[in-house]
């Protein structure tokens, strides 16, 4: 009980280091949301309206990507942005953009996944009127995300529960550098190994917190925009 | 506005449409001019969803040849096609109007004025700003109408878009459809209500099982059917 209670005990004093923390925790997840959302998206809708020859390997393979293990996304990011690696000269690794990057990533699946299915289920519906009209292809894949926006919100909150979630891949190429790349994963996996049980709960619960206010606000725009629109 | 070519006539010439073993609709030979509307009737599954496809250009026959005012590769843009149930766009009224116009080509700057004017032509003005999937059925239809209009077809192709509604929504349709036929746009109707046929057409293509049975004008065929199918379908008995 007296860990609970130091924990929230931090939280309440509103410490400076601990703020710096959730910040750049949030900062780098919800940019990758948004850099998956920009690829993955479309990426998705590209894949729900294509017939080609091994397209249902494809999707098998986007589907199995969803569960791709962070730890992987991160050593494979690490090899390629490390000194000797291709992108080394950019030197980035061990940096919050390392971290967005591989956060990307991960979460670019776990995004156009299921954009594919909801795209391909609403084209059955839609595909008569839209060829009567005549829609080309990026006008049919850019009415399809607009009309599927509100199940596409859940495929976003998927792919930032992930990112907020995951402690691997931003550990690897972020290096959990204090005041630098220390994000609320790396730093509760780190506090709890030195004993720090207090900060570590402190974390955890903060970084629950937020998950949850972030789905409640997208559940409640989507509530209120599909009673605006229909 | 209006491309220098036309659609007209539409000229099926021995268009067959089979799926397999079984034949959809059987060597079809058909011209339809410009004019007042013609109204395709028979029973259900006589085909003539199948036709309005065709005469869309949203299927391909298997046999035989379509052409639009002489050509065979015609681009859709001078045809509309409503069909039984419009799919709505989940945006506003005002909006799915605004979405057909951008894919006619029509200006952003235009936009919002032909809105207002294709939303008083249906007489959804009022409901402009409300969710399209949120309109009843005869709403949606006159919706979907504005939207076929908004493309400014030269044909007007419809498969018996008031076999769902009420009569008072049924006249509503039937008045745009009346008036836009009387603006110059020939108006391809299929149905299978020996009313509308009386109140509509000017003339009439009979289709029993995938077949012309017989076509002519909508007041011969309606008084002297010479077929015997046509015959009993027009004094009411039930012709499958």
């Amino acid at each position: 009980m007296s860990d609970e209670f130091s924990a929230l005990q931090l939280i309440l004093d509103g410490d400076a280091a601990l703020f710096a923390i959730v910040k750049l925790s949030l900062a780098v997840s919800l940019s990758a949301v948004v850099l998956a959302a920009v690829i993955g998206m479309p990426l998705g809708a590209l894949l729900g309206l294509s017939r080609f020859r091994g397209r249902s390997l494809l999707v098998v393979l986007l589907n199995s990507l969803m569960g791709l293990p962070p730890v992987v996304v991160g050593l494979a990011v690490y090899l390629l942005l490390s000194r000797s690696g291709p992108l080394g000269t950019f030197g980035i690794l061990f940096t919050p953009t390392a971290m967005v990057i591989a956060q990307t990533i991960l979460i670019v699946p776990i995004i156009a996944a299921p954009t594919r299915q909801t795209v391909e289920d609403l084209w059955v519906e839609y595909r008569d009127e839209l060829t009567a009209m005549d829609v080309g292809p990026a006008g049919r894949m850019a009415t399809l995300l607009w009309d599927a926006r509100f199940s596409l919100v859940t495929a976003l909150l998927a792919g930032f529960g992930r990112a907020a979630a995951e402690v691997g891949a931003v550990m690897i190429v972020g290096g959990n550098i204090d005041g630098f790349t220390r994000t609320m994963t790396t730093a509760v996996a780190l506090e709890t190994s030195k004993g720090n049980l207090p900060l570590a709960l402190g974390l955890g619960l903060i970084l629950v917190t937020i998950v949850i206010a972030i789905n409640a606000a997208a559940w409640g725009t989507r509530i209120w925009s599909e009673r605006q629109v229909g | 506005m209006r491309a220098p070519v036309s659609d007209l006539p539409l000229v099926l010439d021995g268009v067959s449409l089979r799926a397999g073993s079984i034949t959809i609709l059987d060597r079809l030979n058909l011209t339809i001019a410009s004019g007042a509307p013609t109204l395709i009737v028979g029973p259900n599954g006589a085909g003539k969803t199948r036709l309005l496809r065709l005469c869309m250009g949203l299927d391909r026959p298997t046999a035989g040849h379509i052409t639009w005012g002489g050509r065979a590769d015609s681009p859709m843009a001078r045809r509309a096609i409503l069909f039984q149930r419009p799919v709505m766009l989940r945006r506003t009224t005002a909006a799915n109007i605004a979405y057909a116009l951008a894919l006619a080509g029509i200006p952003r700057s235009e936009r919002a004025e032909r809105v207002g004017a294709l939303l008083e032509r249906v007489g959804l003005s009022d409901l402009a700003q409300r969710p399209a999937r949120r309109l009843s059925g005869g709403e949606q239809q006159r919706l979907a109408l504005a939207r076929a209009l908004a493309r400014d077809p030269q044909i007007l192709l419809l498969d018996e878009p008031t076999a769902n509604l009420d009569p008072a929504a049924t006249r509503s349709v039937e008045e745009i459809v009346q008036s836009a036929a009387e603006s110059g746009i020939k108006i391809v109707m299929a149905s299978h209500d020996l009313g509308q046929v009386r109140r509509l057409a000017s003339h009439v293509i009979f289709m029993v099982r995938g077949a012309i049975c017989e076509q002519g004008k909508a007041g011969d065929f309606l008084d002297h059917p010479t077929t015997e199918e046509a015959a009993a379908f027009v004094r009411g008995d039930l012709v499958i």
